[in-house]
């Protein structure tokens, strides 16, 4: 049982990291029909950014509060330098520019920071929690800690806020919304500002756990597309549940069967979700009304 | 004058030119080629490659060259990449015409880049890891670093000498993890060594807890045995502490070694032991270590130089530069011919990874005493006695 456990909180905590990148993607995706690829170097940033403020003597918190500000301020030039410019080309374009911009950003950061690998203090000590025998490291409950209270941030903003009600609008029906007097520029300018500061923060947390360097976007911008695909692109819930399934499937496959096809599993499991309900887990049906 | 007539003028005299500059060039230099992979996934093996091949090529042209010649370095950045590689090593030889190469930071690069220089009889000295490089020998193929066999043969003596005989493996999926699993696997059965578990994970992975817990529940396992590089190590060792797994001893291999995983590992890297090259302690060996003095010039040079914490990777590129700037002297020739005869014949070169001896069938020329056996204890490295 001790075993079950140890694969439960490890799961959940690699699966907290590519839900939060999945809602980066989710929240792009609503407000704009952009898919940013460029999502998982927003965690990168979020981690380098810290690590190096911090170097220089900053305290924690504030070098953490640093990172996510540099975060949203790239988020939002990638959004007014590459994104608005194209306004009107195909998603394809669209999709090939984020690509564009998540190079630029990598090859960026080698300069700008180095190509070693870093690593954070943990927030808590490094001694490790038991857990019904499984040992945790206090870190992970600031990873599961975090991302609920951006979830439930998130969620409070998108119901119980008018700027929030106007991202929803617009992520329901942009022209409607832009007759309804809806600001669209600002609500994408919101979208990419907000999943730059979840990819940031997740950098900043999850980095005591997993280090950081300057290319460690690449794969979690892979994993949290694969867990917004299996949860429903679009939906933030669904992205949020595809992240921890993820997670889970990578440790339980590791752990039972085997960790050779460790990477395989999951991605096996999300096709063949994937080729049952093309929406995805918590996708909405598309209803075209004519 | 026609345009025609101008443009064949043009073009003869070109041809020309380049006829009579051409020989004129080749006497004042001495052409090396090098490419590594300074940038790309594998920098952190090229970048201090490339420096040390810089740093020292000006050095030994600012004292006057080889032979009273300088030497030109012509390097190219070939990114991690295989392919690129290979394009680099037909422009090495065709366009540069360069007389040795020193370089192909990863294996991968390496083999892809053996076949244009065995074609074109220019010898190699390749800064790779595997053993595939140098078995079998190709004539005109060398190498510097230490083999993955040879590290997993330094790690089963020590256990040997401690008595543990049934192990687990948790390897990297990287080409360096995969090979030096194989190797381990083949090596094992000599010191009697059981490998009773074995588990891996991706080169990019940020959690071994579920492999480690399956090999922490498996029966009788008496040491764990991690071959990889990068960041993977580290998070095995602070997950191993995590769990709980510190009675067992673990064993790293050469792929960490670099001040940068102590760092990176933090107290969970205590009593970690692995083998290394001397340099990693060259302020540790006893003054008659015939490799002390090379060690510590080649540290104190690169820190001085850089500003960077030395690593094992730019002593492979110090060691053949070297071996190849020692041939050129014998051989008293550009012939790539004649040098890589000559490289063949390297003996009691001492080096920042050991002291070379080659042969026409061993092109690599290092034996076990290369490597140091190594203990992490707070924090800094300690030199194991042998047989302890």
């Amino acid at each position: 049982m001790a075993e079950f456990f140890q694969f439960l909180m490890s799961g959940l905590t690699v699966g907290a990291v590519y839900a939060l990148v999945a809602l980066g993607f989710t929240l792009v995706y609503n407000a704009s029909d952009v898919v940013n690829f460029a999502q998982g170097e927003f965690v990168m940033l979020g981690g380098m950014v810290t690590v190096f403020v911090s170097a220089m003597g900053v305290p924690l918190p504030l070098a953490a509060l640093i990172a996510v500000i540099v975060s949203v301020a790239v988020g939002l030039l990638l959004y007014w330098l590459a994104i608005a410019p194209a306004r009107g080309a195909s998603a394809v374009t669209l999709i090939i520019i984020t690509i564009g911009a998540s190079i630029l950003l990598r090859g960026a950061a080698q300069v700008v920071f180095d190509k070693q690998f870093h690593k954070l203090p943990a927030f808590s000590g490094d001694t490790p929690i038991n857990l019904f025998g499984a040992a945790v490291q206090p870190q992970s409950f600031w990873v599961l800690g975090g991302t609920a209270v951006i979830v439930l941030l998130l969620y409070m903003f998108l119901e119980r806020t008018v700027l929030g009600k106007a991202v929803l609008a617009t992520a329901a029906n942009r022209l409607a919304a832009r007759l309804v007097g809806i600001n669209i520029t600002t609500v994408m300018a919101l979208a990419f500002g907000g999943s730059a500061a979840i990819g940031a923060i997740a950098g900043i947390l999850v980095t005591p756990i997993t280090l950081t360097s300057y290319d460690v976007g690449t794969l979690l911008a892979l994993k949290g597309f694969a867990a917004a695909m299996l949860g429903g692109m679009g939906n933030p819930l669904g992205a949020v549940a595809g992240g921890l399934l993820l997670g889970l499937l990578e440790s339980f496959g590791a752990g039972y069967i085997s960790s050779t096809y460790k990477d395989a599993f999951a991605f096996i499991v999300i096709l063949i979700v994937l080729f049952a309900m093309p929406q995805g887990l918590f996708g909405r049906r598309t209803v075209e009304r004519v | 004058m026609t345009p025609f007539s101008a443009i064949k003028r043009l073009v003869a005299t070109t041809a020309l030119v380049s006829a009579l500059c051409h020989p004129a060039l080749a006497q004042q230099t001495i052409k090396i080629g090098s490419v590594l992979s300074v940038t790309g996934p594998a920098s952190f093996l090229g970048e201090p490659e490339d420096k040390t091949l810089r740093m020292y090529v000006e050095k030994i042209n600012a004292a006057g060259g080889v032979n009273g010649k300088k030497i030109e370095l012509v390097l190219y950045d070939d990114g991690g990449d295989a392919n690129k590689a290979r394009t680099f090593a037909t422009r090495l030889i065709e366009d540069d015409k360069v007389m040795a190469m020193v370089g192909g930071s990863t294996t991968g690069t390496t083999m892809a880049m053996i076949p244009v220089f065995e074609a074109a009889e220019v010898p190699l000295i390749s800064l790779g890891g595997a053993i595939e490089i140098v078995q079998p020998v190709q004539k005109y193929v060398f190498k510097t670093p230490h083999t993955d066999k040879m590290a997993c043969e330094k790690i089963f003596e020590n256990l040997k000498q401690r008595n543990l005989t049934n192990i687990a493996m948790i390897s990297g999926t990287d080409g360096f993890g995969a090979s030096m699993r194989a190797q381990c696997n083949i090596a094992a059965p000599k010191y009697g060594i059981k490998v009773v578990a074995e588990e891996s994970y991706g080169p990019r992975d940020s959690d071994m807890t579920a492999q480690l817990t399956k090999i922490k529940n498996t029966a009788g396992i008496q040491a764990v045995v991690n071959p990889g590089f990068g960041q993977g190590p580290a998070i095995v060792t602070r997950n191993y502490a995590q769990l709980g797994m510190s009675a067992t001893p673990l064993y790293q291999s050469h792929g960490v070694a670099s001040k940068s995983f102590i760092d990176l590992a933090g107290p969970a890297a205590d009593g970690v032991r692995l083998p290394a090259a001397a340099l990693l302690v060259g302020d540790k060996l006893p003054d008659s270590d015939a490799q002390k003095k090379i060690v510590v010039d080649y540290k104190k040079a690169y820190e001085d130089g850089t500003k960077q914490p030395v690593s094992t990777f730019g002593g492979h590129a110090y060691d053949g530069l070297f071996i190849l700037v020692d041939a050129i002297k014998r051989a008293n020739s550009t012939d790539p011919k004649k040098l890589r005869d000559e490289i063949e014949k390297t003996k009691g070169f001492v080096g920042t990874g050991g002291v070379v001896n080659m042969s026409p069938t061993d092109h690599l020329g290092l034996d076990l005493s290369a490597f140091r056996m190594l203990e992490i204890k707070g924090g800094d490295w300690t030199l194991l006695a042998p047989g302890t």
